[in-house]
């Protein structure tokens, strides 16, 4: 009973702002294409699919019976899970269990989105209490500025340190062709960018993109016959913890910290900073690059601009973040998190061209989303 | 939790957001085709030589994209057919009690969910033959809804 | 078979309009009846999955609203996640997550209230947005069309169909989780109201309000409670084609793939005659002679025989829907959980009125998703 599981594939869309030339169901495709092709499988290699996104970006309702064509899940296992921010981090996350559970040796996992289609924040605005929270405190930004402001105060944080972080991923995302944002920017273009919601600028915070990502898990026997270096999932975690934005505790992000505690208790990790070797962080907006790396352990609370300063999280640091350029580069929010797992995966398996950190023995992936929730993936090079 | 409960209070909401969907290259020339010459193609899978109605960028079995474009004639077989008379004006096209069926176009593989018309349901029988009823060319916008509806193959029936 | 059993359950009565609870606190009604019924705790909860769909609850990342009232943030929270779809495929993945080793215990637990919002625009909303949507076309539309497909393949009547329903309301006056108990005759059912020939109002399930859990557990832990375990003997998924004009919509493929696979885990080979109980998604009445079909009940085109025969009567040798099935009370996403709660609760012997003659040692769930049938899940479940 239970078997491990590695990562042996993965594809993802060249992601945009707009997507006019595909509808849903032709971008999902691509991103199944190019998962098939990395690892050198076809469609009917495939035992089940897993695949999801944010329902009212797209107003598709049942995306997983709506999306056969593109998916390839034609008389095949199906199941669409959804958790907001989360949902590609929670889709890779089912991936993994439908594999370990020896029910599925092969399984394909599918998260996109086209916000183009929609309104972002329209849609996101309906995620608070309709009765509670929708009238005042709703979508991405109000949570976030709270938290930034918040934390600012507590450890006399600056907007140009939020800042640097904005820089790094930027500098990042120009080495990786995929990514929407390829151009680097400057502490000070972040600085004069448009104030959106105090202390939170436009270069501050995630765009919104076209795109989709795919990811093949397989079970132990079979990685290691289909691929030279799969990349193993070592443990995950996962706190949905909060319904209601004002349950929330803005000094902490708890689902981190609860989330991180489990992770590395099952894998024995007691110096992260040490001992991981790289981190996709599923990063909404700069702050999130400070205080957030805190509560995964990686430095004392309010010390980590210093991180930022030293370029410990830069590419040639001790612990590179986000080499993929990550959120704040690329944001097609359904498959957002599985996009973490995606680029974990390459850099575990020595498959990052442009932006390979070297010899990745343990890369964390993350995803948020929510009233704050967190989600987590441990891939390694080694199946223990 | 206690309480002296005297009514219970609802709150009406709707979700009200504009969505621009697109279409896909696929698709548009499928609809382009359709509003400028009132004609029907379907994509054929070079593998498994199905031909989809409506056309499909990849084969949705075989998923290469390699597919290319056959033409069909705007008629067909009835697969079957429903009388709808339930009223729901947000979302029905006309009046019931109206027709939905689905209609195999000769030469594709699949059918094509549609409307039919000038025909008592009475009269409808699974099999029989079925063509298109386009708008007139000035009033198609590029959508599903430029064929207007099929109707037996020969004219009204009533 | 599976080491998986289901320790705990609970489900509220359906109705129209659940009016003086919202979500959460339908969630924490059954939430809290699970534990109870199993005799566990919140502490003893390691993993929660959540079953809800945005559309229905008018809502983006419409598990919010529940992950307090499921225990899933109790004490710097837990594992969970959230399916959107049946509650049969959360109970799927609620047992993957355990045979991953990660967990020992799993709640599974389902809400939605078809009172709050526009069945028929909700429904609109599943089929593709080019070549669909426009037509107005919605469930009962589409699936008129699959029961007029599945009359002309193989001579069935609207008489065959509405067997069904009177059976099934019939069944439901033992039931008191049911909305819709009545006794019926097949005339009533002709006569009724047209909706989308050829079905009738009383070919089509209610809109209903309901929620309902289950809780999982890994064998050594199901078998230290003091409650008889019902075991997962085998379950599988499957989807066919999206496009209505894709699909032979007299045949349910994927349903007959998904119960050969359920079948081979759990060592079924003739299901008639080893099948004691089955709780089948019967959205529209057509469905359930269609899907016993495909479920190997019978051969082709012999459900209907099967129905008026009595073969599927509360007392027949193959009970079908001893609850009243889905046509008695169909709060979507949490139907498919109930089938699976009524099965179980046959098999403990606990069904009270509505159990059926004999023991039952092997009982059948199903659960569907997506229009007419696309996606199914089949459950089998065992002493």
């Amino acid at each position: 009973m239970s078997q491990r599981v590695g990562i042996i594939g993965f594809g993802q869309t060249y992601h945009r702002s707009r997507r006019d030339d595909v509808n849903g169901v032709e971008l999902i495709n691509e991103a199944v294409r190019a998962a098939l092709e990395d690892a050198e499988l076809t469609i009917d290699d495939i035992d089940a699919v897993v695949i999801g996104n944010m329902d009212h970006f797209e107003a598709v309702n049942y995306v997983d019976t709506w999306s056969v064509d593109g998916s390839g899940a034609w008389m095949k296992p199906l199941i669409k899970l959804t958790t907001g921010g989360t949902t590609g981090s929670t889709l890779g996350i089912a991936g993994y269990h439908h594999t370990a559970s020896e029910l599925f040796d092969v399984v394909l996992v599918i998260g996109w989105e086209k916000n183009s289609e929609s309104d972002t924040t329209g849609a996101i605005i309906t995620c608070s209490d309709p009765i509670f929270d929708r009238f005042s405190f709703s979508g991405a930004l109000p949570g976030l500025a709270v938290e930034a402001s918040t934390y600012m105060k507590r450890y006399g944080i600056t907007e140009e340190d939020a800042a640097l972080v904005t820089v790094r991923d930027r500098e990042h995302g120009a080495n990786n062709p995929y990514a929407q944002l390829q151009k680097p920017v400057t502490v000070e273009e972040v600085m004069q960018s448009p104030m959106l919601s105090w202390p939170v600028k436009l270069l501050d915070i995630c765009p919104r993109s076209d795109g989709a990502a795919a990811v093949i898990f397989a079970g132990e026997q079979k990685a290691k016959k289909l691929s030279p270096r799969p990349a193993w999932v070592l443990s995950t975690a996962v706190r949905h913890s909060h319904s209601y934005f004002g349950d929330i505790n803005y000094e902490e992000i708890h689902t981190m910290q609860e989330a991180v505690k489990e992770l590395y208790k099952n894998v024995g990790i007691k110096e992260p900073l040490k001992e991981l070797d790289v981190v996709e962080l599923y990063q909404p907006y700069s702050f999130a690059g400070l205080k957030w790396i805190e509560a995964m352990g990686l430095c004392k609370p309010g010390e980590s601009p210093r991180l930022l300063r030293d370029k410990v999280t830069h590419m040639d640091g001790e612990l590179p973040f986000n080499p993929s350029g990550g959120v704040i580069c690329t944001n097609c929010i359904g498959a957002t998190g599985l996009l973490r797992i995606g680029e974990a995966a390459l850099q575990v398996m020595g498959r990052a061209p442009g932006r390979q950190v070297p010899d990745v023995n343990l890369a964390l992936s993350t995803g948020f989303g929510g009233a704050y929730w967190t989600d987590l993936m441990l891939l390694g090079s080694r199946p223990w | 939790m206690s309480v002296h409960l005297e009514e219970n209070i609802f709150y009406d909401g709707r979700i009200r957001m504009p969505y621009k969907w697109a279409v896909g290259k696929t698709g548009s020339f499928f609809l382009t085709q359709l509003r400028d010459h009132a004609r029907i193609w379907g994509s054929r899978c070079p593998d498994c030589e199905m031909v989809f109605m409506p056309p499909r960028k990849n084969c949705p079995r075989c998923l290469v994209t390699d597919t290319t474009w056959v033409e069909l004639p705007p008629r067909g077989v009835l697969e079957t057919f429903t009388v709808v008379h339930f009223n729901e004006p947000s979302l029905q096209p006309m009046k019931p009690p109206y027709i939905y069926g689905i209609v195999k176009l000769d030469g594709a593989d699949t059918g094509l969910t549609h409307l039919v018309n000038e025909i008592e349901p009475d009269s409808l029988w699974p099999g029989m033959r079925m063509e298109a009823v386009f708008k007139k060319a000035n009033q198609r916008r590029g959508e599903i809804t430029d064929l207007l509806y099929f109707r037996p193959e020969g004219g009204a029936r009533q | 078979m599976t080491d998986i059993a289901i320790v705990g359950a609970a489900q509220t009565g359906y109705r129209r309009r659940i009016d003086d609870a919202n979500f959460s606190e339908m969630v924490y009604e059954v939430t809290s009846g699970a534990l109870a019924d199993a005799g566990l705790s919140i502490d003893d909860i390691d993993n929660f999955i959540t079953v809800s769909n945005d559309f229905w609850d008018g809502r983006t990342i419409s598990s919010m609203a529940v992950q307090d009232a499921c225990g899933s943030s109790y004490q710097g929270g837990r594992n969970v996640s959230t399916v959107e779809g049946d509650g049969t495929f959360g109970l799927l993945y609620g047992m993957m997550r355990i045979l991953s080793g990660a967990y020992k215990t799993t709640l599974v637990v389902v809400h939605c209230k078809g009172s709050e919002g526009n069945m028929r625009q909700i429904t609109n909303g599943m089929f593709d947005y080019i070549y669909t949507r426009p037509l107005g076309i919605e469930a009962t539309a589409a699936a008129a069309m699959q029961a007029r497909c599945y009359m002309d393949r193989y001579g069935l009547t609207e008489e065959d169909f509405a067997h069904v329903s009177v059976k099934n309301r019939g069944n439901a006056r033992l039931n008191p989780h049911a909305q819709l108990a009545a006794e019926m005759t097949i005339e009533d059912v002709m006569t009724s109201k047209m909706m989308a020939a050829p079905l009738k109002i009383h070919d089509l399930s209610p809109i209903s309000d309901g929620a309902a859990a289950v809780i999982l557990a890994d064998r050594n832990t199901a078998s230290k409670l003091g409650r008889k375990p019902v075991w997962i003997k085998g379950i599988a998924h499957c989807s066919e084609a999206h496009y209505l004009g894709d699909r032979d919509l007299a045949e349910a493929p994927a349903l007959r793939d998904a119960a050969h696979r359920a079948y081979g885990m759990a060592g079924v080979e003739n299901p008639f005659e080893e099948i004691d109980v089955v709780e089948l998604y019967d959205a529209y009445s057509y469905m359930e002679p269609l899907w016993l079909e495909e479920l190997g009940f019978c051969p082709r085109g012999k459900g209907g025989e099967l129905t008026r025969l009595g073969a599927t009567a509360f007392d027949g040798p193959v009970p079908v829907n001893p609850s009243g099935g889905v046509l008695s009370a169909h709060a979507v996403l949490v139907a498919g959980l109930a089938r699976v709660i009524e099965a179980t609760l046959q098999i403990r012997g606990e069904a009270g009125e509505r159990q059926v003659e004999g023991p039952v040692e092997l009982a059948l769930a199903h659960g569907i998703n997506g229009p007419c049938g696309q996606s199914h899940c089949v459950v089998i479940l065992g002493e």
